[in-house]
């Protein structure tokens, strides 16, 4: 569970001060998916970047399973992020020199998992994405909704307690963005916990949970119950 | 093998393997470069002596050089002495050297009344040809005419130093004979002895202590200066492969020799100004071997850091997904050292097999020596473990300040 306290969240250019999160109380429980909306420059994007650890608020507390991660250090936060999180980005974020297989597999050899094992267990992901036939792909050598399916391969395939995705239909298709949201709804289906940052209502509705923002605060929290 | 060693080297090994061939070619023939301006520079510079030395060995002391005491005329009771050289069991092959300072003189039958007499200062030697090129080999420095034999009779060898067509130089003070050919005659000076001589042949050498001076058989040089109790000047002595220089000159010093003779190894008869020049050379190569290493360091710390800058955005990911910042670190450390090993692999494989028998074979021709390159594998490589060090050093640092940026900040590519 994931719970923010007046989360705030500033920059400063010069003298020139930007308040981009404005004291933020929010709740995410095991196991939902959260859709969070709203327009450009809402903060919704900020918001995610604070809760998965990316970055750290000027305000405010985030406690994730009662861990208050204000008191964390970058080494731990690095730990929490490696074995509790997993994360999908708008650009896929895959390492170029790094084959499908392989970057599914990193974060796996990273929590000391055996070779053998790690590459099992990123070989399953990949398959269950649709990817078995293109593991030992580069990723220049892959589609952008491909690619899109192994960076989802690699948040999961260690198996998170919550995976953040920002925008990660942004750059596809229509065609690929619904094959990634189906991937989410699955992975939903078996009780993973999902917050995602999006600009299309079509897909925020296949969300338990639509959060609306603005101007760094929350404006609605609504339960989808279709 | 802990962990983020292995993710480093995982890490590492992929980005090596991806790497444009051309940049990694350019880097590697870098640090090839880099490695010869460690090595060869400073080798060349102490090659360039050395060369000397080795020819002030090869063609004048040999490996032991005894020779008169400062304030005797001659080594005293030097047949007992050779006789003692010869029960040598490191001793091969000896050479007795008799040794006057003298005057040779030129064109004086074509000298006007008012003209100057065309002489030279000189060393006058008087040798046994056999044994003086059996131990020195000098009659491979004839450059015109032949080397003495035995029963040559009023026949002199002339240093090419001692005439103006092999050394023109115009110093005030010093003069060479002008005109002198094979078969000239010259006037040769000794005390108050004056004899005409023949030219039998020139000998040019790079080693002074040869060229300048002028050679005769034994016999007649003893005439010549009146000396026939076969007390010599100079023993040069030549040892079999398995014997040190030392131990025969501390032997003859244990038997009293250093009594009547000053007994010197190759090395200690150099004299003190080319020891402090290969002090000095050695300074100055590793004053350049040092700048070496900087501009390798530079290098290496520009191409990893312009490569960390480029993948600021992929180090960001990798931190992102929980990759710790040192398993990146150690990538970096890993490639920058794989860039100085196959550098410096290449750069060994260049110098030892191919410039330094290169060069062994074919000297290169310095004013003052065939200069040799010298590259030592103790001292060799422990400028590959410089390099490699500094190398490591040079793409740790950059690295670190790429890996220290705030993940999110890297990630969305934010200053």
């Amino acid at each position: 569970m994931i719970e923010t306290k007046n989360l705030q969240r500033s920059f400063k250019n010069g003298d020139v001060e930007t308040q981009v999160l404005k004291g933020i109380d929010f709740t995410a429980g095991d196991g939902e998916f959260i859709a969070i909306m709203g327009r450009s420059g809402a903060g919704k994007s900020t918001f995610l970047y604070q809760m998965s650890l990316l970055d750290e608020p000027t305000g405010g507390e985030i406690k994730i399973d009662g861990h208050n991660t204000h008191t964390m250090d970058e080494s731990e936060r690095m730990k929490f992020r490696l074995n509790m999180f997993g994360y999908v980005f708008q650009d896929y974020a895959l390492l170029p020199e790094l084959t499908a297989l392989q970057n599914v597999a990193l974060p796996l050899l990273m929590q000391n998992h055996p070779k053998k094992s790690a590459y099992a267990q990123a070989a399953g992901a990949l398959e269950r994405a649709g990817l078995g036939h293109r593991l030992h792909n580069l990723p220049s050598q892959l589609s952008g909704g491909e690619q899109q399916r192994v960076s989802i391969s690699r948040a999961i395939a260690h198996k998170p307690k919550i995976l953040f995705a920002d925008e990660p239909t942004a750059n596809l298709d229509n065609e690929s963005s619904r094959g990634i949201m189906e991937i989410f709804q699955d992975l939903h289906k078996h009780g993973q916990t999902i917050i995602m940052v999006t600009h299309e209502e079509e897909y925020a509705k296949l969300a338990g949970k639509i959060v609306r923002m603005d101007d760094g605060k929350i404006i609605s929290e609504v339960i989808n119950r279709g | 093998m802990p962990l983020n060693i292995r993710i480093g080297f995982f890490l590492a090994f992929r980005a090596l393997r991806r790497a444009s061939l051309w940049t990694t070619g350019l880097i590697i023939g870098v640090m090839v470069l880099t490695f010869l301006n460690l090595v060869v520079v400073s080798g060349i510079l102490v090659g360039l002596l050395q060369g000397a030395v080795d020819a002030v060995r090869t063609q004048y002391t040999s490996d032991v050089i005894i020779s008169s005491l400062s304030d005797k005329k001659y080594i005293e009771n030097s047949p007992n002495l050779i006789s003692l050289v010869d029960t040598l069991p490191q001793g091969s092959v000896y050479t007795a050297r008799y040794r006057e300072a003298g005057v040779l003189e030129a064109n004086y039958k074509t000298r006007k009344e008012t003209d100057k007499p065309n002489t030279a200062s000189a060393v006058l030697v008087g040798i046994n040809p056999v044994s003086e090129q059996a131990v020195t080999g000098i009659a491979g420095s004839i450059v015109e005419g032949e080397f003495l034999s035995p029963g040559d009779y009023d026949k002199v060898v002339v240093g090419g130093y001692l005439l103006k067509q092999y050394f023109p130089v115009e110093t005030p003070g010093f003069t060479t004979l002008e005109n002198v050919r094979i078969g000239t005659k010259i006037r040769m000076t000794v005390g108050a002895v004056v004899r005409e001589v023949t030219v039998k042949g020139i000998l040019k050498s790079k080693v002074d202590e040869v060229s300048m001076r002028a050679y005769m058989v034994d016999s007649q040089f003893r005439s010549l200066i009146g000396r026939n109790d076969g007390n010599v000047d100079e023993i040069a002595l030549k040892l079999s492969a398995d014997a040190t220089p030392e131990s025969v000159r501390d032997a003859l010093l244990a038997r009293g020799v250093g009594e009547r003779a000053k007994v010197q190894t190759y090395d200690d008869a150099q004299p003190k100004f080319l020891k402090d020049i290969i002090a000095t050379f050695n300074m100055l190569g590793t004053a350049f071997s040092s700048i070496g290493l900087v501009v390798a360091s530079i290098t290496i710390f520009i191409v990893v850091f312009i490569n960390a800058i480029t993948r600021r955005k992929f180090i960001g990911i990798l931190k992102g997904i929980g990759i710790t910042g040192r398993a990146i670190e150690i990538s970096y450390i890993f490639q920058s050292v794989f860039y100085a090993l196959v550098g410096s692999g290449l750069g060994l494989a260049l110098v030892y097999g191919f410039l330094v028998p290169f060069v062994a074979a074919h000297p290169i021709d310095f004013p003052f020596s065939d200069g040799i390159l010298v590259a030592p594998l103790d001292s060799t490589f422990f400028r590959v473990g410089l390099l490699v060090f500094s190398t490591l050093i040079a793409g740790y640092i950059p690295a670190r300040m790429i890996i220290r940026k705030n993940t999110l900040d890297s990630i969305l590519g934010r200053n």
